[in-house]
């Protein structure tokens, strides 16, 4: 007996050295462990073995199953390993080829900008509101202090509509907008408010488009001061323009405010140094700002005993040029999708460098 | 304005040690901003020199080679001048010297040493609206008197330095030298000097006015009799120079010269042309009238004009006529200082032209200035032209001249400005400006002299106190006003973050188009809204869709062969409707090329941009509540590739291919109206439980003639499947050998939920097969391989 389990052994031995895949290695365990299998017949011919020698036949045979197991355990999880490698083999690609995208969309500069304001004065408890810009000349002119034939009028060559001298306009200001929330504050109560949009000038080149952007904002309480004024333009500045920026005020003239300033801010190119930008001057002119003139609060209906405010008014186009260094204001609007493409990130910093 | 150095320091004194830049900064400062501040005559190192010898260049028909004494040496120089000759004293620029053309640097012409340049008047920096002939063709010949080696700016007296401003056109008052003065003497704590009004009077003026308008409020005439018409004396001459306005003559100068120093424009006629009367009155509509300039010019009823008993003699304000000029024989003078409406100027010179005169009656006149200015001319003309000044003035008067008391406390000014200023530095500022200052508890009442137009109300005396003490000085802070929340609707900035997110980018583009483009790419009926005086052809008219701009940035790009173009726009439309004009918002999208960076290179097609509508429309909350499907487009689109987007029965917007006749290229558009959108209310986001039960799937595919689309087969199957049907999904359509040539299969996978149990194949089978037999009936489908 035991040199037939000698023989069987280096038999299946051998067997197992030719299997080459999973299926061979199945059909060997049926042929050896099946229920016709020649270890199971085997082990089920114990009974047939006389008494005395049962116990070596048994030892025997259980060798056999044993070496079977242990053979057919490894040879499995070889083969199972050589599958895996050969799929990887099979599966293997070119990481470096392009990735599937789609292509990368992008928020229009001035968009940034306008939205960057918007949120820093929602933040400081301002509404945000943005009118027709088809208004009436007395929005855009009466109701701000400046009468039909106004001089100050010629500051600002207006886009009148056909047939429509002196009533309807583009808006040529988005002070328009301080206007309407005065007029539809029906308390006549406090005002706080910003208004972004589009205006419209008959201007055109590289630093004036027809078209352009301004952002106009207003404060209308019991106790507000030109200072305050200018402690809401030097945080309005060192957002934009970074956190070293100052402001400075020069009187200047609007007719609806009294006292006008024009304000300046710390010529972000040199730091306040002097170079070609601010004419040597250190700074840049970037608002126009005072006081809101007792007749425009008085029109809207407003006590000017009561209440006082400050107004002001920027060009965002500016803003974004000096921002993002666009030296032609033609390219802001001209959508060059090169140009449009530059704007497909978030932005690391709100300094300017 | 430009204000002159020298002129300024007649009427008040600056402190010598204040460098004209300082002074333009110190006015900056106060508000009135400077565009330039230079030397009149900005050359450098010139020196006077007379020519000793002269001899003609051996090597040149027309140089000639000179040795000029300039007091401290003898420089050689070639000089190629015609009127270079012995004994001539001249302008010598010395090497190193700076000109407008360049520095002049010692060398050699043509072989002979040439150490420096006789210099000509056109080559010193004046303006070429100074300069004469002989100021181009020859050098300057300085009269015999001139000091060899002196500096010749001064000796010419252009020795003078100019600050040209830009002012705000709330100070006419700063448009004089006396304006200036007082502006400055403020700064500096001076007082201004008087300015000389004598002159003799001989016999009784005989002239009539009659003022036959409103507006003109004041009109004095005065006559000169006798008066020689010669060159201005230098003093008067370089001053108008400097202040920009070319010398004429002694009297045409001196009218300027008094409009500079008051800032009243003045007009002298010559009498004997002009009669013994005048008429001021609105023109007549269609009235002729030959100004000065030789410019015949068509009047009109909002015209003031000045007459005689023939007709309008002059433009009142803007420009005199060509028949009363002042000429070289003209003897007797009659001299107008007035005021008109400053609304009619603007609107007159406006139409017709831009003066000196028209700038300053714009802004508004002191009418103490129209006395005072008709005095100084009498003044000058007596001096510098000889004249017979007649006794008397013809005077219409129908204004008050009053100085205005206006009161201001001392804590109003720093309530408004935010400061602690004392009420003696008020006091100071208010002085130095010359204002009547009387103070009591804490009030200022001032009283401001009538030049001062612009100060009516407190706040306009902050602003003096502001500007004086320094705008600069304010310290800001922090506004502290109760917390409150900051609203904004921000539903455009979440369309265009989900646009962007979808792989477009944003553009802005202009809203004025062509009047040819505006009814393109809508069917909508509308008046469109034009411009007054257009720009130009190519902006006349505010758009009403916002895809022809996107169409111009397509061909923008391509032209640059840059040809995937993915761009969105949010807008305004423009239209009128009822007498009311009117704009919508509205979103605009173009793709064209590729859309998905991968390398197989597919390029846009409809259904791509069909997905961009849904997962916006989606996003936004409109699921389930829109169509897109076959309906009336423009004639811009593509009528196989192009539908209507439809929101609950109402037309929100367009989409498809454009039309091969627009564009011959793939180019894929849509448009929605946004207002006409999101007055559809959505709802808040709440949860629904998630099924607990599982579904069950079944795939069926209808063969249908081409004509029935998609649609039509998703209607039938929604309302046979009923609630259990809780998902539809074509996985494939199929055209081709396998079925009929007009025939097409559509495959859906459909997919059935209840959310209370498992549903049994019996039940899933009974929907399943209505499903199937309601498309054969309704649609005339056949299922596909059966």
């Amino acid at each position: 007996m035991k040199e037939k389990v000698e023989l069987l052994t280096k038999e299946l031995l051998a067997k197992f050295d030719k299997i080459s895949n999973i299926k061979e290695l199945n059909d060997l365990k049926v042929e050896y462990m099946g229920k016709k299998g020649i270890i199971t017949e085997l082990q089920s011919g114990i009974k047939d073995v006389p008494k005395e020698e049962k116990k070596e036949y048994g030892m025997n045979v259980n060798n056999l199953r044993n070496t079977f197991n242990d053979n057919y355990d490894q040879k499995l999880a070889y083969l199972k390993e050589l599958e895996i490698n050969s799929k990887i083999e099979k599966e293997r690609i070119d990481v470096t080829l392009p990735s599937k995208r789609i292509r990368q969309g992008s928020k229009h500069p001035m968009t940034r900008i306008q939205e960057e304001l918007e949120d820093l004065f929602v933040s400081m408890g301002y509404d945000v509101y943005d009118g027709p810009e088809i208004e009436t000349d007395e929005n855009c002119f009466q109701k701000l202090n400046l009468p039909l034939g106004h001089p100050a009028r010629d500051s600002q060559d207006t886009f009148y509509l056909e047939n429509e001298y002196e009533a309807y306009l583009l808006r040529s200001q988005t002070s328009t907008g301080q206007v309407r929330v005065m007029e539809a504050n029906k308390e006549k109560g406090p005002i706080r408010v910003v208004c972004p949009g589009k205006v419209y000038r008959r201007d055109d080149d590289a630093t004036h488009s027809h078209q352009f952007m301004q952002m106009e904002g207003l404060v209308i309480d019991e106790n507000i001061s030109m200072a305050d004024l200018k402690g809401t333009l030097e945080t309005f500045c060192k957002k934009l323009l970074g956190e070293k920026t100052d402001v400075r005020f020069r009187p200047s003239y609007f007719p609806f405010t009294e006292p006008s300033v024009e304000v300046d801010a710390t010529c972000f190119k040199c730091g306040g140094k002097g170079c070609a930008l601010c004419k040597q001057t250190g700074w840049i002119e970037v608002l126009g700002a005072g006081m809101v003139h007792p007749n425009v609060l008085k029109m809207s209906g407003y006590d000017p005993e009561k209440y006082q405010g400050f107004a002001f008014g920027t060009g965002l186009d500016r803003f974004a040029m000096f921002k993002f260094g666009i030296t032609d204001i033609r390219t802001i609007y001209g959508n060059d999708v090169r140009f449009l493409n530059q704007f497909a990130r978030k932005d690391e910093t709100n300094e300017i460098k | 304005m430009k204000l002159s150095r020298k002129f300024l320091s007649d009427y008040v004194d600056i402190p010598t040690n204040v460098t004209t830049h300082e002074l333009a900064e110190e006015m900056t400062r106060i508000g009135n901003e400077y565009d330039t501040c230079d030397k009149l005559i900005p050359a450098t190192n010139l020196v006077i020199g007379e020519v000793i010898e002269c001899a003609h260049h051996p090597d040149s028909d027309h140089l000639k080679i000179t040795k000029v004494n300039i007091g401290d040496q003898i420089l050689d120089i070639v000089c190629g001048a015609p009127n270079c000759r012995q004994g001539l004293k001249v302008i010598v620029a010395k090497a190193g010297a700076k000109l407008p053309g360049g520095e002049i640097k010692a060398g050699k012409i043509r072989g002979c040493d040439s150490n420096g340049m006789l210099c000509a008047m056109s080559e010193l920096g004046l303006d070429s609206k100074f300069l004469h002939e002989e100021d181009y063709t020859g050098i300057h010949e300085l009269p015999a008197d001139a000091k060899v080696g002196e500096d010749p700016i001064k000796y010419l007296e252009l020795d003078d330095e100019v600050i040209d401003f830009e002012l705000t056109s709330n100070r006419g008052d700063l448009l004089s030298i006396l304006g200036m003065a007082y502006e400055i003497g403020a700064i500096y704590n001076t007082k201004v000097k008087d300015i000389d009004l004598s002159f003799k009077e001989t016999g009784q003026i005989n002239f009539n006015v009659e003022v036959k308008t409103d507006n003109c409020p004041l009109f004095l005439a005065k006559e000169v009799k006798n008066i020689t018409i010669k060159e201005s004396p230098t003093f008067i001459k370089n001053r108008l120079i400097a202040s920009g306005i070319r010398p004429i003559n002694n009297v045409v100068d001196i009218s300027n010269y008094v409009m500079l120093e008051t800032g009243q424009p003045l007009h002298f006629y010559d009498r004997d042309s002009l009669g013994d009367t005048i008429i001021v009155r609105m023109a007549e509509d269609n009235e002729e009238l030959t100004t000065l300039d030789n410019e015949k010019r068509v009047l009109s009823s909002d015209d003031i004009v000045i007459a005689n008993r023939e007709g309008a003699v002059g433009l009142a304000g803007v420009m005199g006529g060509l028949t009363t000029e002042i000429e070289t024989t003209t003897k007797n003078v009659l001299i107008e200082s007035a005021i008109f409406n400053s609304t009619k100027i603007r609107k007159t010179s406006k139409k017709i032209l831009r003066s000196e005169a028209s700038n300053r009656f714009e802004k508004g006149i002191d009418p103490r200035r129209t006395y005072m200015a008709i005095k100084r001319c009498c003044h000058l003309l007596e001096k510098y032209a000889d004249a017979t000044i007649v006794g008397g003035m013809v005077e219409v008067n129908n204004i008050t001249i009053e100085d205005h008391q206006v009161e201001v406390s001392l804590d109003k000014i720093n309530k408004v400005l935010g400061t602690t200023i004392t009420k003696e530095e008020v006091e100071d500022i208010f002085i130095r400006l010359g204002f009547l200052v009387n103070l009591t508890d804490n009030l200022f009442k001032v009283t401001v002299p009538s030049r001062r137009l612009d100060i009516e109300i407190a706040e306009d005396l902050i602003e003096e106190v502001g500007r004086y003490y320094g705008m600069d000085k304010i310290k800001g802070s922090k506004l502290i006003l109760p917390l409150q929340e900051g609203h904004t609707d921000n539903i455009k900035r979440q369309i265009k973050n989900k646009m962007i997110a979808m792989g477009l980018n944003e553009a802005l583009s202009y809203a004025l188009i062509p009047e040819s483009e505006v009814h393109k790419y809508t069917t909508d009926e509308f008046i469109h809204v034009n411009v007054a005086d257009p720009m130009s052809e190519d902006r006349t008219t505010l758009r009403y869709s916002l895809l022809y701009s996107l169409e111009q940035v397509y061909e923008y790009n391509k032209a640059r062969n840059f040809k995937d173009v993915c761009v969105f726009e949010i807008g305004k439309g423009f239209y009128k409707e009822n007498d009311e004009y009117k704009e919508d918002t509205k979103l605009a999208c173009l793709m064209t090329g590729k859309y998905y960076l991968d390398i197989n290179n597919t390029n846009v097609d409809f259904y791509i941009i069909k997905g961009i509508v849904e997962e916006l429309l989606d996003y936004l909350g409109y699921n389930g509540r829109y169509t897109i499907d076959v309906g009336n487009v423009p004639n811009e689109l593509h009528p196989g590739v192009s539908a209507s987007i439809v929101l609950q029965g109402n037309e929100i917007g367009i989409i498809g291919k454009l039309h091969p006749n627009v564009i011959t290229d793939d180019v894929y558009v849509f448009e929605i109206n946004l207002d006409k959108l999101l007055r559809n209310r959505t709802s808040n986001i709440k949860f629904r439980e998630i099924p607990k039960y599982l579904g069950m799937e079944k795939d069926v595919a209808f063969v249908v003639k081409q004509n029935i689309t998609n649609k039509q087969i998703m209607d039938v199957i929604k309302k046979a499947g009923g609630k259990l049907l809780t998902n539809i999904e074509v996985f494939d359509v199929y055209v081709g050998d396998k079925v009929a040539p007009d025939e097409k299969s559509i495959a859906y996978n459909l997919k059935f939920e209840d959310s209370n149990k498992t549903l049994t194949e019996e039940e899933v089978m009974t929907i399943f097969n209505k499903i199937i037999s309601d498309v054969e009936n309704k649609l005339g489908a056949k299922l596909r391989n059966k």
